[in-house]
């Protein structure tokens, strides 16, 4: 229901809102922009600063009549009150008069500013902030040009206290208008800053341990209106106007994050290009104005790793050699084209549609596999019964509902996370199903556990209990019961008017997650939360462009290991199997001959016959399609050094040498010819990626308005894509008998998502570096006390052929029977598979 | 007269249960439970006129039927906060005459329909909480308290809670988020406590003297506590009088009588034979009065004290010597407010603290004539502008007492400073 309209004057323009919008608000849709510090957008407005305030008069009424006094020329009468308001707490009524310009309000502006400065250091020439301070800006507006405080009497405080390993608080510099507080209290979730002491004498805290212990610290910085918050990465790294601002998408997981490079010619790079840091880009379907400290501290820092290969590889008598790039490209053509028959691409999601439309076409042209690096199923299904175009989760609130299942969504897609809990916080209906609690869990109205191995049972179990009148469910279906509280959930998802179903990989490998995904699938299906924005299934993959690679058509191998042995050639591109699985090492033994194409020279490529080196995203362009399949352009940031070239256009040098025409220069053009072959993909031009249209609030202009110093999207809000289900009406969906549950007896390794993980794009990160998380199983206390094992020993772990030693953690939460190993540290776990875990030598009690 | 509100200095060991109920006492909660609807001892108290005595002044009956019906439940918080410099009169209630408050905060609570009373007190207050704890359990044991009483189907549980030393929790928003285990600070008004009070639901908070006075209201009735004071102030109302009188204490008089008659024939005159100076009639937060003859014989009510460019405002009258410079009086007030300001809005904060700097030049001795002008400035340029009224309270005395006694602040320009204080 539209909400009911008011018009209102402000300075003499009347401007028309509607009911319940903010005086502040109302003058920004005017285009007059009062001045806030306290007041941000995003948040409830606490009228704590005082800069915003302005005379507003209202029409009289009389007390006996109830009508409107009016004045002799028949205009209604307006009565301004004895005090000035603030704007930013001020709903707007019908007839509102608000004089901002007036003297009084100039009067007050000045005299807050005048108040503000007082005990402000005004070291603005070697502050971080300078330059694009709302504090700096607002003053040069509205304050006075001299302060009548004494300059001796302002008072000094510590200026560089670390608030953790990430932020640094000034404390000369804060102004009080608990911004960061406000965010990580009601937005982030994570209440771990606080104000202490009162008066003059307040200051911001961290209680946590470790200090600002969340993973949205970042995003304080950029709503800090002074210099107070700033990241540990670019304090003192440069002046905001010497900066230059490229378009980019984060990589660091499927979300697809916004986000801005911030570049400057850097003496201590040479002189080079460099990115001196990462800002959230306005993206309000994506990540409206935030981004996760991965995003922030790890996004790009890899791209400068001294560890990047930077010319092809050969192998010559055994040894990895340096080779020029024509000889690599001969010999990896000569001995593709011998292939014939046994010719396996294997890629991953870590690459832009372009690369994998091109790895496609020589691929088929070889008639060989496209096979997807991943233990993740159910992209086809996401094509099919996926989000519909126009889906934006700040669109979802009462009367809808999110299921969010086998996914510690923080972990696994931090943005979703933020964004689900405000839907939740709005009045969706928020059902958690996970076999341990999670923190997304702290927001469901239904908060369920089932057993690991049980994800789709459960799924099925929703569908059994709800029915359905469209199609006649397998007979199997019934033996899925629900118990009263998955009862009750189901009822509340089917009578949703929205529903979404977001599963993750918890405990997970390919097999259970190709059940839990056509469960889910069937879920929507019976419910009909299809093809209208707001429904439909969403994957928290792992990485950027999974959803591209299964839109681009590669498919996870169902037996990676006899697809590799068994290749004649292999041409595995941004992917490391043997990092991941070590037993696959055996296999590329009888590969005849291995191409990496790579970063760096990961597990994989040590076995190559060929190495060869690639450019990383920052150093040219191309899209990526999200997991809510939003496809977004990334710009590049800097020049590459060195030799390598980007993914695509290598990939078409060999096949220009087997005489197959394609696009080798131009990323623009591959994706044109996406747009012409791939049918979801139809009409979509990098032009159109690249239209953006106002959004609000509105950020980083010139207005001296700070909505966050997060940047104004100028370079493309990307187009989401239909699913079948939108563009069609579905009339099945196919129904697959889960597989059994875990194996009783003994324990089993179950691969779990941790965000600050020991990937190959972690690692790199220095100011991460203290908060990875260590290397570690966690298993239930009655399984350690059986094994003689204390918190934090050393132990013995052999799972998959690998032995290792790790340090326990024995938690509660953990179920007994299992062993929840964290991905990307380094142990072998991509799918539940049976370990043993044994006290280490030395360590016996 | 026999006291309406101290009745304990009438009637020895009011304060043990069996004195004040052989007294009358708990007939009045007794009658308005049994024989009143809720809405009929609201009304009771609207046409007594009785106003809060915390120091805002506000209609209490009125305030009362602002409490919103349409979300529960309701809750009655009494502010025994009493922070206020100079204010000591809601301690002797509570210490010595406690049921009556008990009775009158059981009354308010039956009116608006809560349940549930919680008693405010500031920290210092700990042993004041110990006793009403246990005159708590006495009412309960006794069937004051509790559930079903007076077999009429009414419940009530009554709590006390210590704040943490903030002189802002008696502002009746930031007490709300203390009792609510928050950071002490005022809340954002609108919405008003009888709208979205403690834990969001409608709340009343009321003084403990103005709550005091409601059962004697409820018992005898309106007419009878209009004889009382004047036309727009009725009633009776305890006056702190502190500062140098001779004998500082409470008194209990009421509305209208005269600064002359507290001060000097009720307190003794002035200590030491010296001549009165000037009144703070509202503690640290008042504007100051220049006692003049005609200022000592304005009546003490409301709307009187307002002619003579001050308020009423708890009561707390302070009485300043010719002995005392006003420039040292503003400099005490100053250093309260900058100690106690809570710092959420920019003006209070910022402003307060500057004001103190500039107090303090001036009382070392480091000042011009143009710094007095500067304090002047800075204390209106703050006014208007605060989130709460602490932030125009701290201001009062310096715009007074500058505009009032000019000479005080320039005889301390460039001037060592003195003994005093």
């Amino acid at each position: 229901m539209a909400k009911k309209m008011v018009t209102i004057t402000i300075d003499d323009q009347r401007v028309e809102v509607p009911e319940g919008t903010l005086v502040v608000d109302a003058a920004k849709m005017a285009g007059i922009h009062i001045p806030v510090f306290c007041y941000h957008p995003k948040m409830e407005p606490v009228g704590m600063c005082r800069v915003c305030l302005v005379e507003i008069g209202r029409p009289m009424i009389d007390r006996a009549t109830r009508q409107p006094v009016l004045n002799e020329d028949g205009s209604p009468r307006i009565q301004f009150g004895p005090r000035l308001e603030t704007s930013c707490t001020t709903p707007v009524s019908a007839g509102m008069v608000v004089r901002f310009a007036s003297e009084k309000a100039a009067e007050a502006r000045k005299d807050i500013l005048e108040f503000l400065l007082t005990s402000h250091p005004l070291d603005c020439p070697i502050c971080d902030k300078g330059g694009e301070c709302p504090l700096q800006n607002l003053t040069m507006a509205y304050g006075p040009s001299k302060s009548r405080f004494v300059f001796d009497e302002k008072m000094r405080l510590e200026k560089n206290i670390p608030l953790g390993d990430l932020i640094f608080l000034d404390r000369e510099r804060c102004i009080q208008c608990a911004r960061c507080i406000r965010f990580q209290r009601d937005i982030a979730g994570d209440p771990v800053i606080h104000f202490h002491q009162r008066g003059r004498a307040t200051e911001i805290v961290t209680l946590s341990e470790p200090g600002f212990d969340s993973y949205w610290s970042g995003n304080t910085t950029d709503i800090c209106p002074v210099g107070a918050l700033t990241t540990a990465d670019f304090r003192f790294g440069a002046r905001p106007w010497e900066l230059r601002a490229t378009a980019s998408i984060c990589s660091q997981c499927a979300v697809g994050c916004n986000l801005t490079f911030n570049v400057r010619r850097e003496a201590k790079a040479g002189g080079r290009i460099a990115i001196k840091r990462v800002m959230p880009r306005q993206n309000e379907a994506v990540n409206e104005i935030w981004i996760c400290d991965k995003g922030r501290f790890s996004a790009y820092q890899y791209t400068e790793s001294a560890e990047r290969l930077t010319q092809p590889l050969v192998r010559r008598d055994g040894k990895l050699l340096p080779a020029d790039w024509e000889e690599a490209l001969d010999l990896v053509a000569r001995r593709f084209q011998t292939a014939l028959d046994g010719f396996v691409t294997l890629a991953s999601g870590r690459l832009s549609n372009e690369d994998l439309f091109n790895l496609r076409l020589l691929t088929d042209k070889l008639g060989g596999q496209r096979l997807l690096d991943t233990h993740m199923a159910g992209g086809d299904l996401v094509a099919e019964f996926g989000v519909a175009a126009g889906t934006n989760f700040s669109d979802l609130g009462a009367g809808d509902a999110i299921l969010v299942v086998a996914s510690d969504l923080e972990e696994e897609a931090p943005l979703w996370y933020l964004r689900v809990k405000q839907a939740a916080e709005r009045g969706a209906t928020l059902i958690v199903a996970n076999p341990r609690p999670t923190k997304i869990a702290r927001y469901a109205s239904h908060d369920l556990r089932y057993a690991y191995g049980q994800e789709a049972a459960t799924l099925l179990a929703m569908v059994n209990a709800i029915g359905s009148q469209k199609t006649r469910l397998p007979g199997w279906v019934k033996e899925y019961s629900a118990d009263e509280s998955l009862r009750s959930a189901a009822a509340a998802f089917a009578q949703a008017e929205n529903a979404i179903v977001i599963y993750g990989q918890e405990g997970l490998g390919l097999a259970g997650s190709r059940d839990l995904a056509q469960a889910a699938a069937g879920l929507l299906f019976v419910t009909d939360h299809l093809g209208r924005p707001g429904n439909g299934l969403l994957a928290a993959w792992q990485r950027v462009n999974d959803q591209g690679a299964w839109d681009m058509g590669f498919r996870p191998a169902e037996d990676l290991k006899t697809a590799l042995a068994q290749a004649q050639a292999a041409y595995i591109v941004a992917a490391d199997p043997v990092g991941d699985q070590p037993a696959l090492a055996e296999a590329l033994e009888h590969t005849g001959f291995v191409v990496v194409q790579e970063l760096f020279l990961t597990e994989t490529a040590k076995l190559a016959d060929v190495v060869l080196p690639a450019q990383a995203y920052v150093e040219r362009d191309g899209t990526y399609t999200s997991a809510e399949r939003r496809v977004q352009r990334f710009y590049p940031a800097v020049p590459v050094q060195g030799k390598p070239r980007p993914d695509f256009s290598i990939t078409a040098q060999i096949a220009a040498r087997m005489n197959i025409k394609m696009e080798a220069r131009i990323a623009g053009l591959v994706f044109s010819q996406i747009a012409r072959e791939v049918v979801d993909y139809e009409g979509l031009s990098y032009r159109l990626l690249a239209e953006t249209r106002p959004q609000w609030p509105e950020v980083a202009r010139s207005d001296l308005y700070y909505g966050g110093t997060s940047y104004e999207n100028s370079q493309g809000l990307g187009v989401q894509l239909k699913p079948a289900s939108q563009v069609r009406k579905l009339f099945r969906v196919d129904w697959r008998k889960p597989q059994d549950g875990l194996p009783a007896g003994g324990l089993t390794a179950l691969p779990v998502t941790r965000l600050y993980d020991r990937g190959t794009t972690m690692l790199p990160s220095k100011v991460l570096a203290p908060r990875l998380t260590p290397i570690h199983a966690a298993l239930n206390p009655q399984d350690a006390a059986r094994l003689g094992v204390q918190d934090g020993a050393l132990v013995t772990l052999s799972v998959n052929g690998v032995t290792r030693e790790v340090r326990a953690r024995v938690r509660e939460y953990v179920p007994a029977g299992v062993l929840l190993i964290p991905r990307s540290l380094g142990l072998p776990v991509v799918a539940p598979a049976s370990a043993g875990v044994q006290v280490a030598e030395g360590q016996a009690a | 007269m026999s006291h309406i509100l101290l009745r304990h200095r009438d009637i020895p060991d009011l304060k043990q249960l069996e004195v004040y109920v052989q007294n009358g006492g708990f007939a009045a909660f007794r009658k308005a439970v049994t024989e009143m609807q809720p809405q009929a001892v609201v009304d009771e108290v609207k046409k007594s006129g009785l106003r809060g005595r915390g120091g805002a002044g506000f209609p209490t009956g009125l305030k009362w039927s602002f409490i919103d019906n349409n979300a529960w439940p309701h809750y009655v918080v009494a502010n025994a906060d009493e922070s206020e410099p100079g204010t000591f009169k809601d301690r002797e209630i509570m210490e010595e005459n406690p049921f009556q408050f008990l009775e009158g905060l059981a009354i308010a609570c039956y009116a608006v329909g809560a349940n549930t009373a919680y008693i405010y007190l500031r920290g210092e207050f700990w042993q004041v909480a110990h006793f009403l704890d246990a005159r708590i359990a006495e009412m309960e044991a006794a069937g004051y308290l509790g559930e079903n009483l007076f077999g009429a189907g009414y419940s009530l549980r009554i709590y006390t809670h210590l704040g943490a030393g903030a002189y802002i929790c008696g502002e009746e928003t930031a007490l709300l988020e203390s009792l609510e285990g928050k950071r002490g600070q005022p809340r954002l008004r609108p919405p008003f406590p009888p709208s979205v009070g403690l834990y969001g639901k409608p709340t009343i908070v009321n003084n403990v003297e103005t709550l005091t006075n409601v059962p004697p209201i409820v018992e005898r009735g309106a007419a009878w506590y209009r004889s009382f004071g004047t036309e727009k102030s009725p009633g009776v109302k305890i006056f702190s009088l502190s500062g140098n009188v001779e004998k500082p204490g409470n008194y209990e008089l009421p509305l209208g009588a005269t600064f002359r008659e507290l001060i000097f024939q009720h307190g003794g005159g002035i200590a030491g034979g010296r001549s009165i100076k000037a009144i703070m009639p509202a503690g640290a937060s008042s504007s100051v009065i220049v006692a003049t003859e005609e200022a000592l014989d304005t009546p003490m009510d409301y709307e009187s004290v307002q002619k003579v460019g001050s308020v009423l405002g708890s009561a707390s009258v302070i009485v300043i010597d010719d002995s005392h410079s006003m420039e040292w009086v503003v400099n005490k007030t100053l250093h309260f407010f900058k100690h106690e300001s809570c710092g959420k809005c920019t003006p209070c904060r910022e402003g307060v603290f500057w004001m103190r700097n500039i107090s303090d030049r001036i009382r070392t001795g480091r000042a011009s004539a143009e710094d007095v002008d500067l304090l002047y400035d800075v204390a209106r340029q703050i006014q208007g502008k605060s989130l709460c009224a602490l932030g125009e309270f701290s201001t009062m005395a310096v715009v007074t007492g500058i505009e009032r006694f000019r000479a005080d602040f320039e005889a301390r320009l460039q001037q060592d400073a003195p003994a005093e204080g």
